[in-house]
């Protein structure tokens, strides 16, 4: 402890060296904390689809449809507990520019299937009951300001009504929550029969279905009677576990995670360079101060650990303050108006983070503290 | 050996291979050094004063033979040891005051004791002591670039002086500075000698610093001539 302000007086004889030394490795930490809340926001994706559920789509590929009939059928194979139907709407608020994701389902199961879109009991049954009412996630409804018993209207950029108009009314019935902080509430959900009825062509069709299995364990036996059932129709199904449905469905973008790790890796190798560099120079300037510290009696062991505590104390400074800006960052792309999962800075990109700030000191203090350790008295202080 | 006796060097020798050359610093050096002693060490350049200073202050060590202080060998001791050692026994007096820049008179002072058990208020009494004895006390805020190259000298006779060691080591504790502030300076070493008791050895090319010592050894080529100088 009594070396603590020795250590705070050499990390701080700088001002501007300390200032641009601990900005480049915020900027390092920022970048790596929001970068990693995108990366866990769509990991969530995958990691949160329960173990449980299959979606059932077209073989052909997801975007093809399927016959409502199979419907029916599938909720007859052995261990499926619940089935619902979803249909992507194409909806927008008011300006084309405004899109989300928007599904005609089957709202009798749909919130049985999807048990982690939470709404009181009431507001389920007032939906079911209501063929015009749909329910909307908080992020949505938030960022259209709509709120339970409001009518609204909301256009489709697929489909049109017979009449032609391209929008329909709604009843918001419920506002939605999700279980985890990361369950996606920027959808919508809305009755198939008022979608079915009211649209202007092929009807009777369905996008793809959630399937809520007995047993994880019975998943693989489900999938193949499932499949088995359409085999050689019209209209073959592929079955397969939502946790892999929605890992394929994020990789369309491309390898995220193999972007994001690159980003990060490539900000913490400039920093690692920039730190060490500066903190080489620093232990450099003060050869004979060591020097003399050793000649009046601090060891080298001890002299070591205090330039590691140095090195260790710029890189954790660096990196709080660029885990705190990037928590500012999240929340201010939460709280935008774009279609994105909820960011989220938890407890994992903390520990992550403080991770590699002990290695960034470690690794950076590690060679001016050998050589502040190897230092010979005599040569120290004759370059004084 | 006599009680008197704080340091005693038995046959000492030094060597230093540079390239394929052996150079002989010392080669079977004697001598011993009173307690109370102030002595002074003359000698032209390479004849050996900075070695002998480091090897009595234990920041080098002697090819062969034994050093002795206090009756206790310490040319054998490790690193960390002599580390210890020398916090305990010994206080350094530089040519160029070598203070830390980073930090105040007070702080600057109290660093060797941050070597030992002391707690802070201890530390605080002892500092401001140190300070007081060198005429330094309504400096001890200040940073070693706003003080004369006198005061610099001044707190760090005072940094010598706080953890009370047996022994001052002084390498051209005047060289850097006017004729008035050296003399100022080394009459306060040499009230440090006669009234506090302190064995000072002090290696230095002027003649006029080496007056205020009670004796003087003429070095060259690693051999010494004593010549008493001041009763």
């Amino acid at each position: 402890m009594k070396d603590v302000y020795l250590i705070l007086k050499n990390l701080t004889r700088k001002p501007l060296r300390l200032f641009l030394t601990v900005f480049a490795t915020f900027i390092a930490f920022m970048i790596f904390g929001t970068l990693t809340a995108f990366q866990q926001a769509f990991d969530a994706g995958v990691d949160l689809a329960a173990d449980d559920r299959l979606v059932v789509v077209n073989k052909i590929n997801f975007t093809q449809s399927l016959p409502i009939a199979y419907v029916n059928r599938v909720r007859a194979v052995e261990d499926v507990e619940a089935v619902t139907h979803l249909n992507w709407f194409g909806g927008y608020y008011q300006e084309p520019v405004d899109q989300f994701a928007m599904f005609a389902v089957d709202a009798e199961n749909f919130l049985t299937v999807y048990d982690e879109l939470l709404v009181s009991d009431s507001e389920r049954a007032a939906w079911i009951a209501n063929r015009q009412g749909l329910i909307a996630g908080k992020s949505i409804a938030e960022r259209f300001g709509w709120q339970v018993g409001e009518r609204i209207p909301v256009n489709s950029n697929i489909f049109s009504q017979r009449d032609g108009r391209t929008d329909w009314d709604f009843d918001v019935i419920a506002i939605y929550e999700g279980a985890d902080p990361q369950t996606d509430t920027n959808s919508v959900y809305f009755h198939y029969e008022y979608f079915n009825e009211t649209q202007s062509f092929g009807g009777d069709w369905i996008g793809f279905m959630g399937v809520r299995t007995s047993d994880p364990e019975r998943n693989e036996a489900v999938i193949q009677a499932i499949d088995e059932l359409f085999v050689n129709s019209p209209a073959e199904t592929e079955t397969v576990p939502e946790k892999a449905f929605n890992k394929a469905f994020i990789e369309q973008i491309g390898n995220l995670s193999l972007i994001l790790t690159s980003v990060v890796l490539a900000a913490f190798f400039v920093i690692l360079v920039i730190v060490g560099n500066s903190m080489i120079l620093s232990i450099r300037e003060r050869t004979s101060e060591i020097g003399v510290m050793k000649t009046l009696g601090f060891t080298s062991g001890r002299i070591f650990r205090m330039v590691l505590a140095e090195s260790l104390l710029l890189a954790i400074l660096g990196g709080v303050l660029g885990i705190l800006a990037s928590g500012a960052m999240v929340a201010l792309v939460n709280q935008a108006p774009i279609q994105l999962p909820v960011l989220v800075l938890g407890g994992s990109v903390w520990s992550q983070a403080l991770l590699f700030m002990i290695g960034l000191g470690l690794i950076t203090g590690i060679v001016p503290a050998t050589n502040a350790l190897r230092l010979n008295i005599i040569t120290a202080l004759s370059r004084s | 050996m006599s009680d008197d006796i704080l340091f005693d060097l038995k046959g000492v020798s030094k060597q230093f291979v540079k390239g394929k050359e052996t150079i002989t610093i010392f080669d079977g050096l004697d001598m011993s050094i009173a307690r109370g002693d102030f002595l002074a060490i003359m000698g032209p350049s390479g004849s050996g004063k900075t070695t002998l200073l480091n090897m009595l202050g234990g920041v080098d060590q002697p090819t062969s033979g034994e050093i002795h202080f206090d009756g206790k060998r310490v040319d054998t001791l490790s690193e960390t040891q002599l580390a210890a050692w020398r916090a305990n026994n010994i206080g350094f007096i530089f040519q160029f005051y070598n203070l830390m820049p980073m930090l105040n008179a007070h702080r600057n002072v109290e660093l060797p004791l941050l070597l030992t058990n002391l707690g802070k208020g201890h530390r605080k009494k002892s500092v401001a002591a140190a300070l007081e004895l060198v005429s330094l006390s309504d400096r001890a805020k200040h940073m070693p670039k706003e003080m004369s190259g006198g005061q610099q000298q001044r707190v760090a006779i005072a940094r010598a002086l706080v953890s009370d060691p047996k022994l001052l080591l002084c390498d051209e504790p005047t060289g850097d500075l006017d004729r008035q502030t050296a003399d100022e300076i080394l009459e306060m070493l040499q009230l440090l000698n006669r009234e506090y008791g302190k064995t000072i050895v002090m290696v230095t090319h002027d003649a006029e610093a080496a007056k205020y010592a009670r004796r003087t050894l003429h070095l060259d080529k690693g051999e010494f001539v004593e010549k008493d100088l001041a009763a």
